[in-house]
Formats: structure tokens, C-alpha cells, sequence
């Protein structure tokens, strides 16, 4: 469907990731948010509470993390599309209720723009240190998506694909931002709203008598219902049968787990977004991703200007993780450079797909700056010795 | 001759049925009162949401035929703040324990309560984590044997009508399992509050509380409740505080109004905003489901 008139300000605006984000969300179609002022994320949500009374919406601010966290996931379950925003401590807080978006299937989007850690760390300053937190950061085996914008303009792109992904999988999608790219302020194009496709809620439209809140049928996404409309259906972040009745024996639990594991597996080529170029003949593949991709586009072309044969790899989908097509690129290239704003977190997926077929050399970086390129150029040039 | 039917049959999941509670808790006790206060009042049940924490109360969400959530330790009453804020024209009730609404959850039943939402929480008061085998909890009387507290608890425990009084709740009141007519007539009465509705329900746990503390089994129990409860309507929260053996004061204590959250909403941004403002809600009423296409 196409996007809400409403909610879309169509027209060509200089603002940063933040407020980009918040345009994202609205065209997107969401209508409600909760959340927990924390910088460097808070933006978001502040252009959100003045923006959603007039398009006819809410945003509560909670008292806690944890109480967004799932404020939200009310909401959706009440019929609106719902985010929240944090950073590092509060995403954090919230890494239950990612896991009970999991286990339930609330379609929603958490936003984190990333701040250097651990703890209190660096509140004003980027990092990409909670990569593997957003994959694994709830317990138990679950999946989620996540995306990472590298400009203002990704910031509004990408956040209607995050919520189209929640509502086409009915899975939490996790939009990793940093700090940088939350507060640059760049160009940003808002189409019109017939140019925005929106993917619709998956509702069910069987009747209460027929409907089966976790029943699939082979695609492996059930379909959802509303409190208030007369299904008088049970859900819960307990283990839970078709019917969403608890049911704790390991079958169920494997049947369960596995399903909420392939849905995502089995489409990642559809989730699958990256950005490639020079990567045929290659000899060094850089993958990189969010602001560090911008640096590493200066590393490239100084690399390219001393003739060497440098590819670009950036992730803009970061989970489901690429592996198909880094296992691709390893059988080609020598070497993969992957410089990012933490001390080695996706690097250890790049060198996992790898398989030793190609050399795998970590740019790392401890977070509150991005890197300078010549640290780039010579993990580069490593790489060619 | 026809089959006699339970009237509150119809208000249960009775393909769940048995249910997890031990005998002579009076967990059940509690959902019979709903399901007679569901009758009384006559409520749209299609309309009607409930949500539950975690432990023993918390299971009462997946007994009920009603949309009903359980969801996570100590949250419900969040939870339940988004569901009703996307949807106001739905009667949300919040039904869970004393340890997930007060403890881990304390934060949000005060937050809640201070907005007034328009929220119906029935929180049954074991004095006791039961579900995980009968822990210390906030409401854990002095000198109760728990399984953290095995030489007696010392900590001050929360007196829950005069914490949820001083939050803002728009109506407060106690009873027992033994008070069955009062406690369906309180919770109708609820239904009829616009705004954060607390009720605190006194209920045995024979297997873990009574009986590690030597009080009896489950029928001693409302022995006790008999005798000791004294009801004392309009009494000053603060007199309301819970001994191990005392006097259970109980009865209505709150009745007042004040604009709930919703209403205070949509006052402030229709002063500032005049016909710019959008209610969330007639937005769904003119369009249908703008989300599901």
C-alpha cells in the first residue's frame, strides 16, 4: 500500500539522521511511540512528539527504558505501527522486550544510535559497539533484522524499510545508528506519499472461529490480530502452541524456536541489502558499514590512487548477516579490511563466512571518533604484502 | 433435563482448564469475583483487554476468553498503557501479584497511577513470590519465614492503598478472597472510574506463606479473614498497613475524580493546537485500519 499523505513532508530538507529518521518513521506509518529521552538518540523522539498530534498519533515519554520498551508493543497489539529510540544504556535496558517482540512477533522497530561504551562510556560520541548486542543481546535463540544507515538520507529510507521488514516478518527490526550520523545534517529528498510503498500489517481475515494465532501456513509469518476485534485470542512470551496457549515440551519449544529462527533465515536474500562497487578483479574487499563506511570510501580511493585493486562491501542489511556473499568474495578476493567503531564485532561474521579462504584484518576502533582514513589505507596495504 | 452450566463458564478458557493453582489459593477466587462483576456490569466483552505480569497471578491471562496478554515480569502495567493509548475505546484490566506489580514493576504502577490511565488493576496480594517457591516480597508482613528470609523479614513492607493514594489512582480498595460479593461489587465499580482503578485483594498461598509460617491451611485461612478484616470504608490509607496475624482493615478507601490521561491529552494539545490537533482516535474511526491496508 502506499504511505499516509499525512505523515509524509514531501520536499527537499536539510536535517540531520535524527530528524530524518522521525520523517522515516512517520511516512512509514507510525503513529505511536514511547520512549526515554538519552542522547544521542533523543531527537528523534522530540521532532516525533511535536509532529505526531498533527497527523494523528501519540508519543508517551515513560519512565524507564523497560517500560518503552514494551509500551510499544501494547500499542501495536491496539492496531499502530510503533517504535522506540535509545542509546547504549537504554538499549541495554531494553534487550527483554526485544526478546519478548521476538517470541510474540510484535512487529516494531527499536532505533539505536550507537554512543561509545561500555556502560555510561561516551554519551556524545559515535560508536558501532553494539552490533552483536542487537543480534544477541535478549537470551535464548531468536532473530531480528538490522540496518544501518550511513547518511541522513539512509536515515528516512531505511527507516520505512525497517518497518516494512517488521510487518512483513513480524519480527523486532533493529535501526543501528551512531552518533555521527544521527547528528549530521545533510539533504535529505522526501517523495511524495504515492512514491512510498508501505507493506500493510499482515492481519488475519479469517473469523474468530477459524483463526489461529500462531497457525502458519508454509511461509512461516502468522498472521496477526488486534485486541478489540473479537478474536478473544491468548498470547504470551511463554513457549506457546498455534494457538498461543503455553505448551513447555520440547517439541513444541523446537518447533517454535526453529520457526521464528528459518522465517528470517529462509528470506535473508530478500532481506539482504549492500552496497558493492570495484569488487570484480578486486584483490581487497573493504567491508564496512554506517559512518565508517564514509570513512573507508577515502581509504579506498587513496588506496586506488597508488593503483591498487580495492573493492567496496558496504552492509546496509547487517543482520541476517551477508555470508552467502561474503563466502562468494572470499573465493576472489585476498583479502577482506574491515574497519569498524568497536574492537572487532562484525569481523568476526566476515572472518567466520571467510572460512580462510581470504585474510580477514580488523581496522578496530575503541568508539568517540570515526577513523582516520590512512589507518584505512595501511590495514589496505597490509593486506597487498 | 437440560445441563447445568456454570455462568462464569462462558468468561474461561475451559480448554485450558485445570489450572495451575495450588488448592486453596485464592487466585481462582479472584477470576470467579471478575467473571460475576463481568456479568453485573453488563460489559462489552469484545471490547475488553487483559493483561498479566508473571508468577502465579500472572497465568490468570491465559484462563480468561478475552484478548488477554501476558506478558513479561513486572510490566503489564506498561504494556497495558500503550495497548489502551493505540485504542482508547478498549476497557483494559491489568491482573497480576503483588511482587510483579509492586516490586519489579513498582516503578511504572506509581508512574501509571500519577498519569491516570485509564487502567483497571487487580493486583492479588499473596504477601509472597510464590511461583518461584515462595520468596520474600515488598508486601512480606514482619517476621513472616520466607525462602530468602528463613529467620524472619525485617524489611518495612509496602502498604499498597496508601502508596497507590498518594500516586493518584482514582480508586482505591482492599479485600479479601473471603469478601467474594464485595470484591465483585468493587471491581464493578471500577469499570465505572475513568482513570487508574487499584484493587488490592488479600489472598492465601497455603502451600508456601500459611504453612511455612505455621497459620493453617487454606480454610484457616478465611477463618482468619473473617475475623480479622474490618471493614472501615473512606479509612485513611495510612491506617491500612498489613501484620502477619493483625487486623485486615478493608473496604473502599478512594473514590475521586480526576481527568485521566487521555482527557488531559487531548485538553492540552487542543489549547495549543487548536483544529490542528488529530485524535488518535478519530483517526481510527475515519479511516478504518490505516495499518493493515
Amino acid at each position: 500500500m502506499k504511505a499516509d499523505p499525512k505523515g509524509v513532508l514531501t520536499g527537499t530538507h536539510f536535517i540531520d539522521g535524527d530528524h530524518a529518521c522521525c520523517e522515516g518513521a512517520l511516512a512509514a506509518g507510525a503513529r505511536f511511540s514511547a520512549g526515554y529521552p538519552i542522547t544521542p538518540s533523543t531527537e528523534i523522539v522530540e521532532r516525533f512528539a511535536a509532529r505526531v498530534p498533527l497527523v494523528g498519533g501519540t508519543f508517551i515519554q515513560m519512565e524507564d527504558e523497560l517500560a518503552a520498551s514494551i509500551t510499544l508493543q501494547g500499542a501495536v497489539w491496539g492496531g499502530a505501527k510503533a517504535f522506540t529510540v535509545t542509546s547504549g544504556p537504554g538499549f541495554s535496558l531494553m534487550m527483554e522486550h526485544i526478546g519478548y517482540a521476538a517470541m510474540t512477533e510484535t512487529p516494531c522497530v527499536f532505533v539505536d544510535v550507537q554512543r561509545g561504551g561500555p556502560s555510561t562510556g561516551l554519551p556524545t560520541l559515535p560508536a558501532q559497539a553494539d552490533m552483536m548486542q542487537a543480534r544477541w543481546g535478549s537470551h535464548g535463540d531468536y532473530e531480528v533484522i538490522a540496518l544501518c544507515p550511513n547518511s541522513p538520507q539512509e536515515c528516512f529510507d531505511l527507516t520505512i524499510k525497517a518497518f516494512n521488514f517488521a510487518e512483513e516478518f513480524r519480527v523486532p527490526v533493529m535501526f543501528m545508528m551512531d552518533e555521527v550520523v544521527g547528528h549530521m545534517t545533510e539533504k535529505v529528498v522526501i517523495p511524495p506519499a504515492d512514491r512510498i510503498e508501505v507493506t500493510p500489517r499482515k492481519h488475519t481475515r479469517k473469523s474468530a472461529e477459524e483463526y489461529l494465532p500462531y497457525g502458519t501456513n508454509g511461509d512461516l509469518v502468522p498472521e496477526m490480530a488486534h485486541a478489540g476485534e473479537g478474536y478473544k485470542f491468548h498470547m504470551t512470551g511463554l513457549t506457546h502452541d498455534e494457538r498461543g496457549y503455553p505448551n513447555m515440551t520440547p517439541q513444541t519449544q523446537d518447533k517454535l524456536v526453529r520457526r521464528l529462527q528459518n522465517k528470517i533465515r529462509d528470506a535473508a536474500d530478500r532481506i539482504m541489502i549492500a552496497e558493492e562497487e570495484g569488487i570484480g578483479g578486486a584483490d581487497v574487499i573493504v567491508v564496512s558499514y554506517g559512518i565508517t563506511s564514509r570513512v573507508a570510501q577515502k581509504g579506498i580511493d587513496m588506496a586506488r590512487a597508488r593503483g591498487l585493486k580495492v573493492g567496496k562491501f558496504r552492509m546496509i542489511t547487517c543482520w541476517p548477516f551477508p555470508e552467502k556473499r561474503i563466502r562468494e568474495l572470499a573465493e576472489k578476493a585476498k583479502a577482506f579490511v574491515v574497519p569498524e567503531l568497536n574492537l572487532g564485532q562484525m569481523v568476526r561474521e566476515v572472518e567466520r563466512a571467510a572460512g580462510g579462504k581470504a585474510r580477514t584484518i580488523a581496522v578496530s576502533h575503541a568508539g568517540g571518533s570515526v577513523h582516520r582514513p590512512e589507518e584505512i589505507l595501511n590495514a589496505i596495504l597490509e593486506a597487498t604484502r | 433435563m437440560s445441563e447445568l452450566v456454570n455462568p462464569v463458564e462462558r468468561f474461561l478458557r475451559t480448554d485450558r482448564m485445570p489450572h495451575i493453582w495450588c488448592p486453596g489459593c485464592g487466585i481462582g477466587t479472584t477470576v470467579n469475583c471478575f467473571a460475576r462483576a463481568l456479568i453485573d456490569s453488563g460489559i462489552d466483552l469484545q471490547s475488553l483487554a487483559l493483561v498479566s505480569g508473571i508468577g502465579c497471578t500472572g497465568r490468570v491471562a491465559g484462563y480468561v476468553k478475552l484478548d488477554s496478554f501476558h506478558t513479561t515480569h513486572g510490566r503489564a502495567i506498561p504494556f497495558a498503557t500503550g495497548l489502551k493509548l493505540a485504542n482508547p475505546k478498549l476497557n483494559v484490566v491489568v491482573y497480576s501479584g503483588d511482587g510483579d506489580l509492586s516490586a519489579i514493576g513498582g516503578n511504572h504502577l506509581i508512574h501509571a497511577a500519577r498519569r491516570n490511565i485509564d487502567l483497571k488493576v487487580i493486583c492479588v496480594n499473596n504477601l509472597i513470590y510464590a511461583m518461584t517457591g515462595g520468596q520474600t516480597a515488598p508486601t512480606t508482613p514482619g517476621h513472616a519465614i520466607t525462602a530468602t528470609s528463613p529467620y524472619g523479614a525485617f524489611e518495612p513492607s509496602f502498604n499498597l492503598p496508601h502508596l497507590l493514594e498518594a500516586a493518584g489512582a482514582v480508586y482505591v480498595a482492599r479485600w479479601t478472597t473471603f469478601h467474594v460479593r464485595q470484591l465483585a461489587r468493587s471491581i464493578g465499580e471500577a469499570f465505572q472510574k475513568k482513570g487508574f482503578s487499584f484493587i488490592e485483594v488479600i489472598s492465601p498461598c497455603p502451600t508456601l506463606y500459611q504453612r511455612r509460617n505455621q497459620l493453617g491451611d487454606g480454610l484457616d485461612t478465611m477463618k482468619y479473614y473473617k475475623e480479622a478484616s474490618k471493614v472501615r470504608n473512606g479509612s485513611p490509607t495510612s491506617e491500612a498497613g498489613l501484620t502477619m496475624t493483625g487486623e485486615i482493615v478493608v473496604g473502599k478507601f478512594v473514590d475521586r475524580e480526576r481527568p485521566d490521561y487521555q482527557t488531559m491529552m487531548t485538553a492540552q494539545m487542543t489549547e495549543s493546537l487548536g483544529e490542528r490537533y488529530i485524535r488518535p482516535e478519530m483517526e481510527h474511526e475515519e479511516e478504518g485500519c490505516g495499518v493493515c491496508g
